[in-house]
């Protein structure tokens, strides 16, 4: 019974660590002057509790929540994909290429063909590391970071170069046409669909992660991929296509973006989502059933951020720094690990003091009377 | 190229290739020893920024220079040492420790640059001023290339073979190799591997610090948010090229440093191409210099693995 609770307590460890980091932003908030109470009620209040917040937040919740899958997918197989970033850029950049460039369809035609081939963009941006590491034995965080820069060069480069609408004041692209948007999920708001295609996609990895044989050798591959081979697992192939794969919701992010919000292919449309990606992986434990509630959560912060900056004239840029320190809290948190056969010790131990010190209590009443 | 024959031409584009340079290679030097020890430190990207906000503001604070030396190693020192609590102290994946001090970092530095510095951010902050080594400095192109730099680049000269020297000819940096090869060992000589991968992380960090106080006080005397841009992810990939050796690491830098002077003359020379394109140019010169030379390098053995004394 005792030793369930103290599991769960433990399984529970990103929650307190998020707790713990958001007690010590108070910290921060405080050398600016400012109450944290007042800060943290008027940053959940314009992230959560009111119409137009919330929207913002499934605005972000969208794209944080795909690069988040992008890092749960490949993290099973042991594989650290900080590529997300770049992978967002190739996904927008490959949608609205699809959406500017290819002849008049019916929408109901080139939609799904500008959304895949954002996924196609992202996907094969994220198999270059993937082939290099399976074939090459390289390490797959270094090339995935400098892909990283060298993807948002690329699009800076197109939306400020080939495709840059005339006369813009700063680099990006024409219009898409309206018949090409995504659908808005809250009237009157930006909210888009891309959050529902992610919370699906979430669902649909939970149970290809638990109950395929895929899954399964993904596991294999985390756990010892030499094992893995000898089980008859193609380990090779596998860390190329699950590197496409992670890409592709990269590229999905991306595309999104696109055809969801900004209709336009910016310069740095991606504000970092790539790396908040990974920091829902941690927060979710990389349980992809959970990731949609980290993501939400971390959406929360950065869009009731600016809601805080006009409310309380604190800098947004705090809740970057919070969030640093929530990642940090939550990886110390992982540290600690549930030991089951000492918490039972531990608690065997207790139940004989406490049953001792019963007994003294007992002779020692007995003496009273 | 034309340029490459004028001495002139040539020795600024050498002067330039040099301290775009640095702070790669104080990343990447630093990078090497805690590497060898078997620890990751993909934080080196934020130990530069951390380093360059703290030169910022005790350079700002004191109105020395030294101040802000001294700040600068102070905050990435600091780095180090929560890299070294959650590495090596509670054994988490070391990867993961490095990014959350990178996300920490650009976090915390842009908000607290923006309290304490403020508005005066713009404001132009004392820094080392060039000093010339006479004699030294009259040598032909490599003179002045090499003998009218700053106190920093003199610094990063002792550094360098001082790093070299410490790793391969004195019992510590024995010990060092030998756990970053294979610490089971090391741990039944004796060694006691957490103490030594807790001094090369913050060495490692706090010289990687010193690339981001020579960026504030020797290249631009400001601070901007996310001034880093990357420049420790690159000295990432220098230190694999340069073999996990420092002065492997300082050629490979050079370079980077030598595309980056590239790049931006490119840049200077053709306004009418958007500069993205070549702005690119050491990204894909890191990349491409990993997939083509580096292919078979060996890292160090227990590279990435934590160490749990009894554990398998």
């Amino acid at each position: 019974m005792m030793l369930t609770a103290i599991r769960y307590f433990y399984v529970l460890r990103p929650v307190w660590a998020v707790l713990l980091a958001l007690f010590a932003g108070s910290g921060l908030i405080l050398i600016a002057g400012v109450s944290p109470i007042t800060a943290y009620a008027e940053l959940f209040k314009g992230a959560f509790l009111d119409y137009w917040g919330l929207a913002g937040t499934l605005v972000k919740t969208s794209p944080i929540l795909l690069a988040g899958l992008a890092v749960i997918l490949p993290l099973r197989a042991g594989l650290l994909n900080i590529g997300a970033e770049g992978q967002i850029y190739m996904g927008g950049l490959f949608s609205a290429m699809a959406a500017l460039l290819l002849p008049a369809m019916p929408p109901l035609i080139l939609v799904p063909i500008c959304v895949l081939a954002g996924a196609l963009g992202g996907g094969l941006w994220g198999m270059i590391p993937g082939y290099l590491k399976a074939y090459h034995g390289m390490n797959e965080v270094i090339l995935t970071i400098l892909l990283n820069f060298i993807a948002i060069n690329i699009v800076s480069y197109v939306a400020g170069g080939p495709m840059m609408q005339e006369g813009a004041p700063y680099p990006y692209s024409e219009e898409i046409r309206q018949e090409l948007w995504l659908p808005w999920i809250m009237d009157g708001t930006d909210a888009h669909a891309g959050v529902v295609v992610g919370l699906a996609l979430a669902m649909v990895m939970y149970f290809v992660l638990k109950y395929s044989t895929i899954g399964f050798a993904l596991d294999t591959i985390g756990k010892n991929a030499t094992a893995a081979r000898y089980a008859g697992v193609p380990v090779r192939p596998y860390i190329v296509w699950v590197m496409f794969a992670a890409g592709a919701l990269g590229g999905l992010a991306g595309t999104f973006e696109v055809l969801g919000l900004k209709y336009r292919l910016y310069h740095h449309f991606s504000p970092g989502y790539g790396f908040d990606g990974i920091v829902v992986a941690f927060l979710a434990t990389v349980n992809p059933l959970v990731a949609p509630i980290a993501a939400f959560f971390l959406s929360g912060l950065k869009a009731g951020a600016l809601v805080m900056q006009r409310a309380v004239g604190l800098e947004s840029t705090v809740i970057e720094a919070i969030q640093g320190l929530v990642i940090i809290f939550v990886a110390a948190s992982l540290g600690f690990k549930f030991n089951a056969t000492r918490w039972s010790l531990f608690l065997q131990r207790r139940r004989k003091l406490d049953a001792e010190v019963g007994d003294t209590f007992a002779t020692f009443r007995k003496g009273e009377e | 190229m034309d340029f490459l024959l004028d001495p002139q031409a040539l020795s600024d584009f050498l002067s330039t290739s040099l301290r775009l340079s640095i702070p790669i290679i104080f990343a990447a030097v630093g990078g090497v020893i805690s590497e060898r020890s078997g620890v990751f430190n993909i934080a080196l990207e934020g130990c530069l920024l951390g380093g360059a906000f703290g030169a910022a503001v005790g350079a700002y604070v004191t109105g020395t220079p030294f101040g802000g030396l001294f700040l600068g190693l102070a905050v990435a020192s600091l780095a180090g040492l929560i890299l070294a609590a959650l590495a090596v102290g509670l054994a988490i994946n070391q990867l993961v420790a490095g990014i959350a001090i990178n996300i920490l970092m650009i976090g915390l530095t842009s908000y607290l640059a923006r309290l304490i510095l403020g508005a005066d951010a713009t404001e132009t902050l004392p820094g080392f001023a060039p000093l010339t080594i006479p004699l030294l400095s009259s040598i032909p192109v490599l003179g002045q290339v090499l003998f009218t730099q700053d106190l920093l680049t003199y610094l990063m000269y002792l550094l360098v073979p001082l790093t070299w020297w410490v790793m391969y000819k004195t019992p510590w940096g024995l010990n060092l190799r030998a756990i970053g090869d294979y610490p089971v060992a090391a741990d039944s000589a004796g060694i006691s591997v957490s103490r030594v991968r807790l001094i090369a992380v913050l060495i490692s960090c706090a010289m990687a610090g010193l690339g981001g106080c020579y960026l504030v006080l020797s290249q631009v005397f400001v601070f901007t948010e996310h001034m880093s841009a990357g420049k420790g992810f690159i000295a990432l990939a220098a230190l694999i090229l340069g073999r996990w050796n420092p002065v492997g690491a300082l050629l490979a830098c050079l370079f980077f440093g030598m595309s980056d002077a590239l790049q931006l003359r490119l840049q200077f020379g053709s306004p009418d191409v958007p500069y993205q394109l070549f702005s690119m140019v050491p990204f894909i010169a890191s990349f491409l210099a990993l997939v083509l030379f580096a292919g078979k390098v060996r890292p160090p053995a227990a590279i990435g693995i934590k160490y749990v004394r009894g554990g398998k």
